[in-house]
């Protein structure tokens, strides 16, 4: 069944897109990833214009985050307090983001921003996290099943302006959270992701909040920072598409739900290190894109960049 | 001078004009149909196809010589076009030079009746902007960009490629070159705006013949309220989205946990 999608001004098949908001969503729900690294790039391959991908998807992980952080609020698995000091940080990311985006837009570089991020976060992230959740698999195999002592007492603990975070049980200064904000803001700006992939590692190895609260914050943060983002798409762009956003997010929450489920049998090293392959593969699929010569030169866009 | 002497001399200075060319004056007329004339993009949209038929009107009997040829050209709303290149800078593909080429239809398709080469010449063509390449224009090519052409040629390529333009030879079936017939096919990515059709009639090469009309294509229903919505209201089509992505999160978590209660 094809649908004809009245901003994006393509039509599409509407199977195609529910399939689509369903797997990135089961994903959603395992990781408490928005998913948006994922849908995005594909949005972009099966013909979405780029500028309508990234506001559409912003709208859409609205609606999978809120879906996946009723699950975890039931199970208490949400830090409200340091979602909401992450939220400060991350509305101010989203209004710069947006800003650089339409900027970049003007200049006809916005394809290459948005990959390049892609490249170098993923890539980053993704290494990273692979290498870590590999020695925490073989040292819980060595050291039968203990766990890991945790690491304390870096930088982010001799910075002023501490707070305590109850369901984290931490005590630690509220810059570093802020900052993580801004960061994650940009980016949902930018690359139309929630920003989990980021958040979540820098919960847990900047941050070190625990491992099971990191998901539903994670999840709780991402809401408002991507209901931001897509107002300002919406009101400075236009291209938010409203009828590609319920196509992706009726697949998508029901998605969620499925993977909150399958994440609760798995454990959180095997969680983490199925997470980094994915972003990786992701990365080193973007990364080729980059490298290799297109078969097409040239691309078409609007005259004047808007 | 009075009125009526006037148009007598009009009259007679006409059939002096008309009678050592008698091919000059319109002697061969389109009369044309259209099996629509306006393409509404629904919600479930999937292309759309033009039924075009015609009859040739003519007071005179058929002129001898090279038969009539049809060509049929169905043209989007001309809108200019940024078209970048990319080039590998430091090692990765970027888009580094562009050329703005001022007018390029949305759709362009082109129907005739025999080969386009036997049907018009190039003098023609050019004059009346028929071929592909000669419905779009493009002056405004920066200096430091050479090969501006190869610039032109990629809207061409880009858009026979997404469908967007097309040359159909032959689609165009004439009887007893009188009665003419063909069928356009509208793609489902279509742009909002007006069409035209123009029909040429032609002999030898060169245009006797021509007919232009309007194909209104425009967004309907739920498609017309979103779009306009969109531009018009874009804080409240903004809030919008949001509290159908709030409501789909949590009615889906809603019907999960009923589900799984029973």
């Amino acid at each position: 069944m094809q649908v004809y999608l009245p901003i994006a001004e393509v039509s599409v098949n509407a199977f195609l897109l529910l399939g689509l908001g369903g797997i990135v969503g089961i994903l959603s729900g395992m990781f408490g990833v928005g998913g948006g690294f994922l849908m995005t790039p594909l949005l972009f391959f099966i013909g979405i214009p780029p500028v309508v991908a990234v506001a559409t998807e912003a709208n859409q992980i609205v609606a999978s985050s809120f879906s996946g952080v009723l699950a975890h609020f039931r199970r208490r698995t949400v830090d409200i307090k340091m979602g909401m000091v992450l939220q400060v940080g991350g509305l101010i990311g989203a209004a710069l983001g947006v800003v650089v985006f339409n900027y970049l837009k003007s200049l006809g570089q916005v394809d290459l921003l948005v990959t390049l991020c892609y490249v170098v976060f993923l890539g980053v992230v993704g290494t990273l996290m692979f290498i870590e959740s590999l020695n925490a698999i073989f040292k819980s195999k060595r050291t039968g099943g203990a766990p890991a002592p945790r690491r304390q007492r870096g930088w982010v603990h001799a910075l002023p302006f501490k707070m305590r975070f109850r369901t984290s049980g931490l005590y630690i200064s509220v810059i570093p959270p802020i900052m993580v904000g801004i960061a994650v803001g940009i980016l949902a700006a930018i690359m139309g992701v929630g920003g989990g992939f980021i958040m979540v590692p820098a919960m847990i190895y900047i941050l070190g909040m625990p491992t099971k609260v990191v998901v539903g914050t994670s999840l709780f943060q991402i809401i408002l920072v991507t209901a931001f983002t897509t107002m300002l798409h919406a009101t400075t762009n236009y291209t938010v598409d409203i009828v590609l956003a319920v196509l992706l997010l009726v697949g998508g929450v029901i998605g969620a739900q499925i993977g909150t489920r399958i994440g609760v049998y798995l454990k959180a090293e095997q969680l983490r290190i199925l997470l980094a392959l994915m972003v990786m593969l992701v990365c080193v699929k973007l990364g080729l894109d980059l490298l290799l010569m297109p078969n097409e030169l040239y691309s078409l866009g609007a005259a004047g960049g808007h | 001078m009075s009125i009526p002497l006037l148009r007598a001399a009009a009259l007679v200075l006409c059939l002096l004009a008309g009678l050592p060319s008698a091919g000059l004056a319109v002697e061969e007329e389109v009369v044309l149909g259209l099996s629509q004339d306006r393409v509404a993009i629904t919600a479930d949209f999937d292309g759309s196809e033009i039924l075009i038929f015609g009859a040739v009107k003519r007071e005179a009997p058929i002129p001898q010589g090279p038969p009539l040829e049809v060509i049929v050209a169905v043209s989007g709303p001309n809108s200019p076009v940024t078209v970048r290149r990319k080039a590998k800078r430091m090692g990765i593909w970027v888009n580094t030079d562009s050329v703005l080429v001022d007018s390029a239809p949305s759709f362009y398709a082109i129907a005739t009746s025999a080969p386009f080469q036997e049907v018009i010449s190039d003098t023609e063509d050019l004059r009346y902007r028929i071929s592909i390449a000669r419905a779009i224009r493009s002056v405004g090519a920066a200096m430091n960009i050479t090969n501006a052409q190869d610039f032109a040629d990629a809207v061409v390529r880009i858009r026979e490629n997404e469908g967007l333009y097309s040359l159909r030879e032959n689609t165009v079936a004439v009887d007893q070159q009188t009665l003419f017939r063909s069928a356009i096919d509208m793609p489902a990515d279509l742009t909002e705006g007006h069409y035209t059709a123009r029909i040429f009639l032609t002999r030898a090469g060169k245009v006797v013949s021509s007919f232009e009309t309007d194909i209104d294509v425009r967004k309907v229903g739920l498609e017309r309220f979103l779009y306009s919505l969109s531009r018009e209201q874009p804080f409240l089509y903004g809030l919008m989205s949001l509290a159908i992505a709030i409501a789909a999160g949590w009615s889906a978590s809603a019907a999960f946990r009923l589900l799984r209660n029973n």
